[in-house]
């Protein structure tokens, strides 16, 4: 009996003394990361080729600020002071002493090289990690000088990927309609320029009313409406050969055309005997297709990246409402129930929310919904704005807003603005004139 | 005839000319576009020869000095939660022996006596009085989580103490802690699983000898790159907050943990 009882002890007890303790960490912080970005190396040889070809004091200097500057907008680093670095950036980049960069509270570090080869521009970056002391990333990039400022944000785009699990979206670029001139006799342009704001660029010359530009999904090209003789038209702009061609003359209004997620088609409202329904064209056969038939005005299509479906809005039940449909026009189903006017849907590139501006009680609101209508969140109220289009990675919302005009008609503005889905994160986008109907292209160097 | 020809052909000429005129792309070049950036990985040593950098070296001493003066100005926490059990309402028979021993709590040499000298029946109501007192103290809702801690321990209970968890308030200082530390990245896929299991070797200090990741086969795994960003994440919240908020006592018991960090919740809500 006393074997048997001390057997068991035997068994009993070291079970009970190695008991591992687990305790489980269901919370974190979202303030932003410290991340220090240090200066490029720069050779003084480089640095003066550098100097006659960009006319740019520290080429080292500048693409770490772009670098920088795209972080600190993403709202998730928080980069830190240049002034507090102890490390000089040529020591930094062989590799750094982590203890310097601990000090300052630095979790991650941007080190790197620039150097002038054979007439060209060659980045060498690397990303540290700071508490675990080891190399994260390590990557070269070699073009033309005048890019520079590209290298700067793919640079970025690794740097942020490595960091939050996500793709970037900063080597990007940005279409939209520059406006300029009194709010009764506007001059609308096409413009682009990268998503920092930065190689603006005038498309059209003014003379015809331009709407609705949209980035093709996989290449450079761009789909707009435009007036000719007060006839809507809609085009296809070749962003890399400046090449354009009319898509087709629509009878009546037309809205938003769109591209599909595999850039074939385009799909569009417009109004065909008096009645708005949605159409597809097919960009190689020009064949137009219809995929709703209803009495109602449906507008505003965009397709979800696995192109399986389909969301519109429309004013079937008596308001104007988001729906959801297959891709085929069947299945249509209502997914917007809450109080107000919904509009202007658009899917995420990640397929799990639809973007929309809402309109409620005189208020304007961009907001996000699951593809099924629940969990509604409105990230920002104004007094009017619209046009949501998302980052490549599904993160941030750019749209415009525009301002009261006086009693005068003065005091009108229209211009961009973004917002991450944390809804915190708002910023505007600066542009140098007034901006409306914005669309983000996917990354540039995918 | 030849009027027509004239009329046909000026009327021609029109046509081009205003066509040529109203298709922008004619007039415009196109715009320049950089050419295609190309990426070569590159490799560097392992380990460096760099000197220490005396400016550095100098403040590091300073900080270090600094936390020690810090720790060491820290007060033993025992005696809160002694006075933890009196402020719980005890209705019957059991209770009014448990509340003998709490009254005799003022003295702490003399809770050891008695705590040595109650049955195995006294010992576990009094556990489950000073759990429950906890966690009325600690306004606790989650009842998956009161279950686990109604069998644990106190602080004061040494022999015990070597083979049980921590108590409440030493969890919830710890993971206070490792909240402030956990950055945790906005670009996960919130409907995989974010479970990171980390094991710890701690020092009696709470600074960590050795970290491992008990999943780690999976930042391998095709699609499960978002695993070792949020593996990453955790070591170094580990690391920044190192040295840990420990118990003061009972090092046997915590020397080895294990952290499991979960970011569902967090990205989800």
């Amino acid at each position: 009996m006393l074997l048997r009882y001390l057997f068991i002890l035997l068994i009993i007890i070291p079970i009970k003394a190695f008991a591992l303790i687990e305790v489980d960490i269901t919370r974190g912080n979202l303030n932003p990361l410290p991340v220090a970005v240090s200066p490029l190396s720069i050779d003084n040889e480089s640095k003066e080729n550098f100097k006659k070809i960009l006319k740019q004091e520290d080429l080292g200097s500048e693409i770490s600020i772009v670098v920088e500057n795209n972080l600190r907008q993403s709202g998730l680093f928080n980069p830190l002071d240049k002034n507090a670095f102890l490390q000089e950036p040529d020591v930094a980049n062989l590799k750094p002493r982590f203890e310097d960069w601990n000090l300052i509270k630095a979790q991650a570090l941007v080190t790197g090289k620039v150097t002038f080869v054979d007439e060209k521009l060659r980045v060498e970056f690397r990303l540290w990690d700071v508490l675990a002391g080891k190399e994260m990333m390590a990557l070269a990039f070699t073009t033309v000088p005048s890019n520079w400022r590209r290298v700067g944000h793919i640079i970025t785009d690794k740097v942020y990927e490595r960091l939050t699990g996500e793709k970037g979206y900063f080597d990007t670029r940005i279409i939209y309609v520059s406006e300029e001139g009194p709010k009764t006799k506007r001059i609308k342009k096409l413009a682009i320029m990268d998503q920092d704001g930065f190689n603006n660029k005038y498309l059209t010359l003014g003379n015809e009313l331009v709407l609705t530009p949209r980035f093709s999904p996989t290449n450079q090209m761009v789909t707009y409406l435009s007036y000719f003789r007060n006839l809507p038209r809609v085009y296809l702009l070749d962003i890399e050969t400046g090449m354009q061609e009319v898509v087709g003359d629509f009878p009546g209004m037309t809205f938003a055309p769109r591209f599909s997620p595999d850039g074939k088609k385009i799909i569009m409202s417009f109004a065909k005997d008096g009645n708005s329904d949605i159409y597809t064209m097919d960009l190689e056969n020009r064949i137009v297709e219809r995929i709703t038939n209803h009495p109602s005005i449906d507008t505003s299509p965009s397709y979800s990246p696995d192109g399986k479906q389909i969301t519109f809005n429309s004013d079937r039940s008596g308001y104007q409402q988001i729906y959801v449909m297959d891709s085929n026009g069947k299945n249509v189903k209502r997914i917007s129930f809450g109080n107000g006017l919904y509009g202007t849907p658009v899917w995420s590139p990640r397929g799990d929310l639809i973007a929309f501006t809402k309109l409620h009680k005189g208020k304007f609101y961009i907001g996000v919904m699951r593809t099924d209508g629940k969990g509604e969140r409105l990230l920002t109220e104004n007094f009017y704005q619209e046009a949501p289009s998302w980052s490549p990675n599904g993160r941030v919302l750019i749209f415009y807003r525009e301002t009261k005009t006086n009693s005068k008609g003065e005091g009108f503005s229209a211009k961009l603005w973004s917002i991450d889905l944390t809804g915190y994160n708002e910023k505007m986008v600066e542009t140098e004139t007034d901006a409306s109907d914005p669309s983000w292209s996917s990354l540039l160097s995918d | 005839m030849n009027r027509n020809i004239f009329i046909s052909f000026g009327l021609h000429i029109f046509l081009v000319i205003i066509t040529a005129m109203s298709l922008p792309f004619l007039a415009k070049k196109p715009i320049d576009l950089p050419p295609i950036i190309s990426v070569e990985l590159i490799q560097i040593s392992d380990k460096t020869n760099i000197p220490f950098a005396p400016k550095a070296k100098k403040i590091i001493e300073k900080v270090k000095e600094k936390e020690k003066k810090l720790i060491s100005e820290q007060a033993p926490p025992k005696k809160i939660k002694k006075q933890k059990p009196d402020a719980v309402p005890l209705p019957n028979e059991k209770i009014k022996k448990i509340k003998k021993i709490k009254d005799e709590k003022q003295n702490p040499e003399k809770v050891e006596t008695e705590i040595k000298q109650i049955s195995e029946f006294e010992k576990k109501e009094l556990f489950d009085t000073n759990s429950i007192a906890a966690l009325i103290d600690k306004s606790k809702t989650e009842s998956a989580e009161t279950n686990k801690k109604l069998d644990k321990v106190t602080q004061d209970q040494d022999k015990e103490m070597d083979f049980a968890g921590l108590t409440l308030s030493e969890e919830d200082a710890l993971k206070a802690q490792i909240f402030g530390c956990w950055s945790i990245p906005l670009g996960l896929p919130f409907n995989e699983d974010l479970l990171v299991r980390i094991k710890l070797q701690l020092k009696p200090d709470g600074s960590i000898i050795k970290t491992e990741i008990l999943d780690h086969a999976r930042m391998n795994r095709p699609g499960q790159g978002f695993y070792k960003v949020l593996a990453e994440s955790a070591l170094r919240a580990i690391k920044l907050c190192q040295p840990l908020r420990v118990p003061s006592t009972g090092y046997e018991r915590w020397k080895d943990m294990q952290l499991n960090f979960d970011a569902r919740e967090m990205l989800e809500g």
